[in-house]
């Protein structure tokens, strides 16, 4: 038989470095960023590795040693990240890509690390999301390092929301954190008794500060708020226990308890006193949506980090596996390639290295529009004011029109006069940026924390027994376990996917994920190879099933997507959670392959790298497609009754009789027929007649597609993990193990 | 007494140490293998020099301190968001090839031609500074040829120390062998110092230091006069790594401070 010629490909020639990524990841033109990485990258593989392979971890205590590494934070300006230049930072404008690099760059090594620094900043944002202005500048003043010339420690935070059982966790209405009204002299500022007791609160052994989420107890406190809590406030604050974590070690954790006298002042965002009432401008609900938004995405980007950080000690040990052996000489295959002789090997490093790829392109694309986000939000807030809009509903209602306005502008024809006003519109440009937002933290958290701890399985057993023991070139165990609190705090998997059932099927989100769809189309006309045309193909079936499943009930007439059905609405959002993965990989190697050739480093041998990273691309979208094909069918088939072998079931069966009397005009069709039934009853061993394709007919016909789109996915595999056999690493890992 | 100096570092890049370096040869010579793509830091022993050079001009006020670097500019830009943050300078690069093959008298003559163009150049207020040798194929003698180029006579190789004196002159260590010092005094700028490691330790990185220096770098990076050097004729007939030296002894019996005392006399005898 003839065979088809295969194109000669390029291959990539050593790990992609610095240039690669920061085109990728669109830092190039940021300085202030690549020197935080370059200063974030320098204290985890020097300060924190060496406390990781000296066995720091092994205690839940904070050390002197964990507290030095809060310094070296310091030192190295990454707390300094998260502060206006005035503040004492560094980097002007919004700080998501900055705070998400730097967490990367820290979780590379060891996520407690990551989770540490962090913290800080997660007790500070209650304050600069929402706080008053005096607020803001106090506490982000107290927690900036101290300048030159300067002799103080700064101010570390922690941030104070979950309970013990049986209060808040994934349910965070369920406040028994309690304020009151101790004193209130007329003219003069009341002080309240705040009642708190905290679970798993990060930097508690430390922080200087807390901001606690409270619910009023006293009719003349409404509803609830986040409060700032300091140490030397009078009553009790009492860092409890330290928490016996199995995993971040480095960071601080622990049960607290507190009970304080503190001014009003202290409620985050102030508040207003009405008819004799402290009513808080902002309740603890809003705050913490304001916060969680973003900071959510950098704990994705802590487990994307740790999949990318396996590649290089999973090649060094596959390829060094048999040296030294007698007999294994070098310049032979074994001696050479070692386990990457084995195709499986390959692949399945070719599947982590692809996820991790994936993982943080979903990430730093969350990142990047949040900051985009910010001045368009900081818009919207002064023009909701102008207008005298206040409160989370009056805003959604004031914000409908511009939300019809960005839809038909996304409907629009190129050509079309009205395009031109609707597009310079920063309302239009906020609603459709904020509806990608909504939907791209969750799926960050959510996807890149939950398929990454998987994934992180896999990096471990291709180290064989090395993998789980502490001695693991890469820290690969503690990263697997350590992934799992990832998936966890700042709101576990179930919190993520509640939003994105709502999220994701906002008009303004959809609207634009069409659009994605021909995007991908074009992508992939212009540059085959990528996976994009498999992955628009398995967007439609989502788009379809969405739609599907939103219009189709259960045998029993109920609605199948319905917020309480999280059967229908979690598996949607998990499916879409690959898709957009996917597409974010596919769009960070098409920037790549734009713009790499205008950076002469990262020009060098630009094509085998485009090469690699389109395969991996591929392979993921192939991954994505057969995830949502699984999940897909399973729901608009699942919630169907299977026929039984009654009269209903099986008033489309043949009879026998019926069959030979068939025989006679059709010879041959009782080969066909599957379900026959005999004049006693009797019918093939099998839970019934096969279901009906009754409208479903669509679907199949897509699933079908998507199968063929699948053509070529697994020669790129083949190719992906060639070049991984090939691909020059460094003669050691930059940090101890 | 403090002094006014004017503290000129040259300093290349080299592949990061720990990186597979193997030689090919190319269509320009002989080179390493992807060396354009692999992570580049400043060379090593001229990093020493730079951080004790801006050690010298914080303790002196009113000095200035110079790195001037060449290589690829787009590589430069990459080591200058690391080296940037650890000390004040002003970066004057000069684009050319990449690695430690081109010849040492074209690279010198470039360096030295961008020092005397220096704005505000006084060569008898100068202490060049650099590594005694480089972490790539290391000529060795690049540093001394701009210095003669300068015509600066006061040249001290593999330094590790130098203090300066009340009258102007300065006191300089110099490695020997054994592991000794050699102590020479020097009536005074201008003068050459190829460092060896020096005395301080890595500068932290500090991303406010390196902002301010980027108002800077970016520009001159942007502006950055390209050269290409000549090879005077200069042929590699063949280029190897070092041969690396592994004498490995299992020993299952001895103490550790049997083992100690060994190494201690093996030490000595080298
Ligand atoms: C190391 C560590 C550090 C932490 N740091 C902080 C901190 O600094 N500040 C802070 O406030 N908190 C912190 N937390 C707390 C963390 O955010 C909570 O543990 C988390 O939100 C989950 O709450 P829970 O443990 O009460 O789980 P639960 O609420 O009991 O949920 C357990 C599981 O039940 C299921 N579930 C619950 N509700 C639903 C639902 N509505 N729908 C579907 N499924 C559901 C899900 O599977 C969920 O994962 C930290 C936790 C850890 C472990």
């Amino acid at each position: 038989m003839a065979t088809a010629a295969v194109p000669e490909v390029t291959t990539m020639h050593t790990l992609p470095g610095d240039a690669i990524r920061q085109i990728q990841w669109r830092f190039a033109d940021r300085f202030d960023l690549q020197m935080l990485v370059q200063s974030a990258r320098t204290v985890a593989r020097t300060t924190v590795a060496r406390m990781v392979a000296a066995g720091e971890r092994n205690t839940h205590e904070w050390t002197p040693a964990k507290a030095e590494m809060m310094e070296a934070f310091d030192r190295a300006g990454i707390t300094a990240a998260f502060m206006e230049p005035e503040e004492g930072g560094f980097i002007t404008g919004p700080k998501n890509l900055a705070l998400s690099l730097a967490a990367f760059e820290l979780a590379w090594v060891d996520g407690g690390a990551a989770t540490g620094s962090l913290a800080s900043f997660l007790a500070l944002a209650p304050i600069h999301e929402c706080g008053t202005a005096e607020q803001v500048k106090h506490y982000k003043t107290l927690a900036a390092p101290p300048q030159a010339g300067e002799d103080r420690k700064p101010w570390r935070g922690a941030f104070a929301l979950t309970e013990p059982l049986p209060y808040v966790g994934v349910d965070t209405g369920i406040l028994s954190g309690k304020l009151r009204i101790v004193e209130w002299r007329d003219g003069s500022e009341p002080l309240l008794q705040v009642d708190k007791r905290g679970r798993f609160i990060t930097n508690i052994a430390f922080a200087n500060f807390v901001t606690a989420a409270v619910i009023s107890d006293d009719p003349r406190i409404k509803g609830s708020c986040v409060v700032i809590l300091e140490e030397g406030d009078e009553g009790i604050f009492d860092r409890g226990t330290a928490t016996k974590k199995l995993v971040h070690q480095l960071s601080s954790t622990g049960d607290p308890i507190f009970n304080l006298k503190v001014p009003a002042s202290r409620i985050v965002g102030g508040y207003t006193v009405v008819d004799g009432v402290i009513v808080p401008n902002f309740n603890h609900g809003e705050v913490i949506e304001a916060v969680f938004r973003r900071t959510r995405v950098t704990v994705g980007l802590m487990t994307a980090a740790k999949l990318l950080s396996a590649v290089e000690p999973v090649i060094r040990y596959q390829r060094e596996r048999f040296h030294g052996a007698a007999g294994v000489k070098p310049g032979t295959m074994r001696y050479d390639l070692g386990i990457q002789q084995r195709e499986d090997a390959l692949h399945r490093l070719v599947d982590v290295w692809a996820t991790g790829e994936a993982a943080a392109s979903l990430g730093f694309a969350a990142a990047r529009i949040f900051d985009d986000l910010e001045p368009l939000e900081k818009h919207k807030n002064a023009l909701m004011k102008q207008l005298g809009v206040s409160g989370k509903r009056a805003v959604l209602k004031a914000l409908q029109e511009s939300e019809q306005r960005a839809i038909s502008l996304l409907g629009m024809a190129p050509n079309d006069p009205r395009r031109e006003e609707l597009a310079v519109d920063p309302m239009v440009d906020f609603v459709l940026k904020d509806a990608v937002a909504d939907v791209l933290c969750p799926a960050t958290k959510l996807w890149n924390t939950g398929v990454g701890a998987n994934q992180m399985r896999e990096a471990v057993s291709l180290m064989g027994g090395y993998g789980i023991t502490e001695d693991c070139p890469g820290f690969l165990a503690n990263k697997w376990m350590d992934a799992q609190l990832e998936a966890t705090y700042e709101g576990p998997e179930a919190v993520q996917r509640r939003q994105l059932t709502i999220t994701m099927t906002r008009e303004v989100f959809l609207a634009q994920f069409r659009i994605w769809i021909a995007e991908m189309r074009k992508v992939a006309g212009d540059y085959p190879g990528t996976g994009a045309c498999t992955l628009a193909s398995a967007m439609e079936m989502w788009q379809w099933t969405l739609v599907h499943l939103q219009n189709a009930t259960d045998p029993v007439g109920n609605k199948l997507y319905h917020g309480q059905r999280q059967g229908v609405t979690f598996a949607l959002a998990d499916a879409l959670c690959w898709l957009l993965a996917s597409r974010c990989q596919i769009l960070d190697v098409m920037e790549l392959q734009a713009r790499g050739g205008d950076d002469a480093v990262a020009a060098e041998g630009l094509a085998g790298t485009v090469q690699f990273l389109s395969d991996l691309a591929h392979v993921q979208a192939a991954r994505a497609a057969g995830e949502v094909s699984r999940i897909s069918a399973e729901l608009v088939f699942g919630y169907n009754l299977h026929p039984a072998w009654d009269t209903e079931g099986c008033s489309h069966c043949f009879t026998t009789q019926e069959l030979e009397a068939l025989e006679e005009t059709m010879p041959g069709i009782t080969a066909f027929a599957i379900d026959v039934v005999g004049a006693d009853g009797s019918h093939p061993l099998k839970a019934g007649p096969c279901a009906g394709c009754g409208g479903s007919s669509d679907f199949q016909r897509m699933q079908n597609k998507l199968c063929t789109c699948l053509s070529g996915c697994r020669l790129a595999k083949d190719r992906a993990a060639d070049t991984l056999s090939k691909v020059m690493i460094p003669e050691a890992l930059d940090y101890p193990a | 007494m403090a002094q006014a100096l004017q503290l000129v570092v040259c300093a290349g890049i080299v592949p990061d140490p720990l990186q597979t370096l193997e030689p090919v040869t190319g269509p320009n010579g002989p080179g390493l293998k992807n060396e354009m793509v692999l992570p580049a830091v400043l060379d090593p022993w001229a990093a020493c020099a730079l951080y004790e050079a801006a050690q010298l001009v914080a303790k002196n006020p009113g000095s200035k301190l110079w790195l001037v670097s060449l290589g690829p500019k787009a590589k430069l830009q990459q080591v200058m968001m690391t080296v940037g943050q650890k000390a004040v300078f002003e970066l004057i690069p000069i684009d050319g090839p990449i690695g430690g093959f081109p010849d040492a008298h074209s690279t010198a003559a470039a360096l030295a031609e961008a020092i005397a163009a220096l704005p505000g150049f006084d060569r008898e207020r100068l202490l060049l500074f650099g590594g005694w040798e480089s972490a790539t194929r290391g000529a060795g003698v690049t540093l001394q040829l701009v210095g003669e180029r300068l015509g600066i006579t006061d040249q001290f190789q593999g330094v590790d120390q130098i203090t300066l004196r009340e009258d102007g002159s300065f006191e300089v260590l110099e490695r020997v062998e054994g592991g000794r010092h050699q102590v020479s005094v020097c009536a005074g700028t201008p003068a050459v110092l190829g460092w060896a490691t020096g005395n301080l330790a890595e500068p932290r990185n500090n991303p406010q230091t390196g902002m301010a220096n980027m108002r800077g770098i970016m520009p001159a990076l942007q502006k950055a006069k390209t050269v290409a050097l000549d090879g005077n004729g200069l042929r590699y007939v063949s280029v190897s790594l070092p041969k690396q030296q592994r004498e490995t002894r299992v020993e299952k019996n001895m103490t550790a401070d049997e083992i100690a005392r060994e190494l201690v006399e093996w030490i000595g005898a080298e």
